[in-house]
């Protein structure tokens, strides 16, 4: 007796309650949680629960804007990145440089400096995809740092370490202004954050995210179901830059001034250790990482001013040593509470 | 008959090493065509070179016609060509509904959609359903695959290859570290797998060989040392001798 | 010109030094380290504060860096790296980049964020006239103890029964344990000399490469690409490297000042266009 059933030997009615079960599961591992709509209700109810919050909330939105562009690059194309600052920084510049020499209209800037970063990632993909991981750290590393450089070098530009500055930004849609309480500026970055996030969460349920994290968990078998892996994290590392500069143009819009800090090397490091905070491969790990990580800064940074890195590089420490493992397990168990019914989350 | 892959003067080395030497083999459609040799005689080589895991040093492979020799392995598949591994290779953080699924997607052309939910490609979720119900995965479809025993995760290897309507099917030693209990579960999938689809099957129990193998390549130290009908093969001197130690 | 050259070539030593350690880690125990300049550092810092606070001679504090960070090295390998030998990269980037941050901080509080000098003994300064070219003195020291030590590391790989140990255990860690060889030991052995090596490298290297809390994230770059480039199978391969990215650093800033910090990023970029294995890469890693 065969046991590769064959067609038809199977009793229909079976057969459709099984694809009927395969479609509701299917369904639901790509369903709104719960916990999602608790962040995003949050989010908005601030601007009203906590006016007087509202920069370092903008603070917090713009990094988790940069975190979950990070997670695409880490979470889902497995990329170890010690650049990603790159983006960011390139992002920013360009929203300033726009803002002073161009147009001061926010949104426009803010799509001009997605898309200048955008073409930066695409440019550089095909570096950061040639050779191992080793290379990889190599490689994000360089580029950042050789922005950087290039920040610093071209002051007639970029006005050099002094930063840039002697510029403000036009009313968003020429509607809202950018207001000295930061109101106007944190509700335009929460809705960057809002529309990336939605953008990002469709790109990971569709069958392209879907291949995305089967070439990271396994890029023998991804390659021989047929899937060209190359083309896949090139695009990826793409769509990740455009979010990310655009993050960095947010920074620029809401503060009207770009430091070369932007390039920093600890701005790469920071946006990695909020998504160890936060956990990858949800996209929502980069939210409620930069919330972590912002109040945890914001506290050190008045507790010991001038050494907060020192508990930060702690707190990386243990976190690898106790076990991220561990970690993302707890975050399962209370993201598994809070979700509808249970479901099983990818 | 026709031939449906080929191969010409096949080389692989790894700096002095010759782990496939010179091999030139013919494929007919249709063929149950086992390859068999020692342990350590290139026979999972000569599958990477097959598809595309490894390039080789020298030689060219043919796939009805066209050249593949240095075709990349996603485009391999494409073209209906695809293998099971010895070792399993899955998805682990996946469910083999979520496998599947991907594999039919890349197949019907789907899978660089960046905006459609996976969810909506109902059809496509029917069939990666239907089709784990045949490998008798439908009870566990939902878990994660790091999850499963290991004879079940055998399965879904065939399955996960299976899904992608191979034209052509390598399968290296499908039923290896499977338990005693469950090798006839796989066994009898390799054995009623659809007429039309060529397999090439590298294994090393012999009763399975000589029952459902139509033709033997015998593979020794990276070079062919025999080919031929079942008959053949199993009458020939030289094979026994190279499996039984003696001088060959 | 070969004053350039010579300076150039001083500094890639140096660099050699201060990577090789990275290299036998990434090697053996396929361990990315990016905290490693934090140990060339210490070796720094060591040197800094005999010579400054103690008075005591150039030549002590050498070694002391060595055994220092040495160590210090051996210290951390057995309380934090041991765990995270079978971590993913990712933890171990994340992990070392944590180090990296504690010890800049740690240094900053400590010795104050001042850029350290010290006080060369009067024979190592000043230019000395050989074969009518002009060589800094200092650079000739740096050059003949570098050559030298590497020359040792090469023999001892090659020729020692701990080299041969070593090359065991970097190519198969289980058969290499089945045959009796303590691999942890190695391990052990080999973290605390190649930190040591770093910190020898440091110590060296305040007058080259000046010394502040700073330098394990300003040469962290200079690392990877020694290492990418030059591989992790060989000695001559990360020396050749780092000779190149020492000479082409130097030249390129005295050339052309406006271009010469992105000469390294060009030979990186080069180097990964045409062979992304590194230069030097025996197989497939």
């Amino acid at each position: 007796m065969s046991v590769l059933a064959k067609e038809g030997l199977q009793p229909v009615e079976e057969r459709h309650a099984q694809q009927a079960r395969a479609r509701r599961w299917m369904r639901k591992r790509s369903a709104m949680r719960i916990f999602e709509l608790v962040v995003w209700t949050a989010a908005v109810a601030v601007v009203f629960l906590l006016p007087s919050k509202m920069l370092i909330l903008t603070e917090i939105a713009i990094l988790a804007l940069f975190a979950v562009s990070l997670d695409l690059v880490l979470g889902f194309a497995g990329i170890v990145s010690l650049g990603h600052a790159a983006f960011f920084g390139l992002g920013a510049y360009a929203a300033g440089l726009f803002a002073r020499h161009v147009m001061a209209e926010p949104v426009i800037g803010l799509l001009i400096a997605g898309a200048a970063s955008g073409v930066l990632g695409y440019a550089t993909s095909f570096l950061v995809l040639r050779g191992s991981d080793l290379t990889r750290l190599m490689t994000t590393l360089g580029i950042a740092l050789m922005l950087a450089e290039v920040a610093n070098q071209m002051a007639w530009l970029t006005g050099g370490a002094d930063g840039l500055s002697g510029f403000s930004l036009d009313p968003i849609l020429g509607l809202f202004p950018f207001d000295l309480w930061g109101r106007n500026g944190y509700i335009y970055c929460l809705a960057a954050l809002f529309i990336s996030t939605m953008v990002a969460r469709r790109l990971a349920f569709s069958p392209f995210g879907l291949s995305l994290k089967a070439i990271k968990n396994n890029p023998a078998r991804a390659a021989l179901v047929g899937v060209p892996a190359r083309r896949r994290l090139i695009i990826t590392y793409a769509i990740a830059a455009v979010i990310a500069g655009c993050a960095g143009a947010l920074l620029t819009q809401t503060t009207s001034f770009v430091s070369p800090d932007v390039l920093a090397f600890h701005r790469s490091a920071d946006v990695l250790l909020v998504l160890v905070i936060g956990g990858t491969g949800y996209l929502y790990g980069g939210i409620l990482g930069a919330i972590g990580f912002t109040l945890l800064k914001d506290w050190l940074s008045v507790v010991t001013p001038q050494y907060w890195m020192f508990w930060i590089g702690l707190l990386l420490v243990i976190l690898v040593v106790v076990g991220r493992e561990r970690l993302a397990g707890w975050i399962e168990h209370v993201r598994g509470r809070l979700a509808s019914g249970g479901g099983h989350s990818p | 008959m026709t031939t449906v892959l080929e191969t010409f003067g096949l080389k692989r080395r790894f700096g002095a090493f010759m782990a496939t030497n010179d091999v030139s083999l013919k494929i007919e459609q249709g063929a149950r065509h086992a390859l068999i040799g020692p342990n350590g005689a290139g026979k999972t080589t000569l599958i990477n070179l097959l598809t595309g895991v490894l390039v080789p040093t020298a030689g060219t492979i043919i796939l009805r016609g066209d050249d593949i020799t240095r075709l990349p392995s996603h485009l391999r598949v494409k073209r209906g060509l695809t293998r099971t591994f010895q070792i399993n290779q899955l998805f682990s953080e996946y469910s083999p509904l979520e496998s599947v699924t991907l594999a039919i997607l890349e197949r019907e052309g789907f899978g660089g959609n960046l905006w459609s939910p996976v969810a909506g490609y109902g059809q496509l979720i029917d069939e990666a359903a239907a089709l784990l119900a045949r490998f008798r995965l439908a009870s566990v479809m939902e878990e994660r695959t790091s999850r499963l025993p290991y004879g079940k995760q055998r399965l879904l290897e065939i399955a996960l290859a299976f899904a992608s309507r191979p034209r052509i099917l390598l399968l290296d030693e499908p039923a290896a570290g499977v338990p005693e209990e469950e090798r006839y579960e796989v066994l009898s999938i390799v054995s009623d797998l659809p007429a039309d689809v060529t397999v090439v099957l590298i294994e090393h129990d012999m009763d399975l060989v000589f029952s459902f193998a139509t033709r033997i390549s015998v593979l020794v130290a990276g070079a062919l040392f025999a080919e031929g009908s079942v008959e053949e093969i199993a009458s020939h001197p030289g094979v026994k001798a190279v499996y039984l130690g003696e001088a060959a | 010109m070969l004053t350039i050259l010579f300076d150039g070539i001083a500094y890639g030593m140096l660099l050699f030094i201060l990577a090789c350690g990275l290299t036998i880690t990434l090697g053996l125990m396929n361990f990315i380290n990016l905290a490693h300049g934090a140990f060339a550092m210490a070796g720094g810092y060591v040197t800094v504060v005999m010579m400054n606070r103690y008075g005591i001679s150039f030549y002590w504090c050498l070694p002391a860096a060595f055994f220092v960070s040495a160590a210090l090295g051996a210290l951390l390998e057995r309380v934090l790296y041991r765990r995270l030998y079978q971590a993913s990269h990712l933890d171990q980037v994340l992990f070392s980049v944590g180090l990296v941050f504690m010890s800049v901080a740690a240094a900053d509080y400590v010795m104050g964020g001042q850029q350290q000098l010290i006080q060369l003994p009067p024979e190592l300064s000043g230019r000395t006239e050989i074969l009518g070219i002009g060589i800094g003195r200092y650079r000739l020291f740096t050059i003949v103890v570098c050559a030298a030590l590497a020359f040792a590391l090469q023999l001892i790989l090659a020729r020692t029964r701990f080299g041969s140990r070593l090359r065991a255990a970097v190519d198969d860690r289980r058969v290499a344990m089945g045959l009796g060889i303590n691999v942890s030991m190695v391990f052990a052995l080999t973290f605390a000399f190649g930190s040591g090596l770093a910190g020898l490298g440091g110590a060296m290297g305040a007058e080259i490469l000046g010394l502040d809390p700073n330098f394990p994230l300003k040469f962290m770059i200079y690392f990877l690409i020694v290492v990418a480039v030059g591989g992790t199978s060989t000695v001559s391969g990360p020396f050749l490297a780092a000779l190149l990215l020492g000479v082409a650093d130097v030249a390129g800033k005295y050339y052309v000042p406006a271009i010469g910090p992105f000469i390294i990023y060009g030979l990186m970029i080069i180097m990964l266009i045409l062979r992304p294995a590194g230069l030097f890469a025996r197989g497939a890693r």
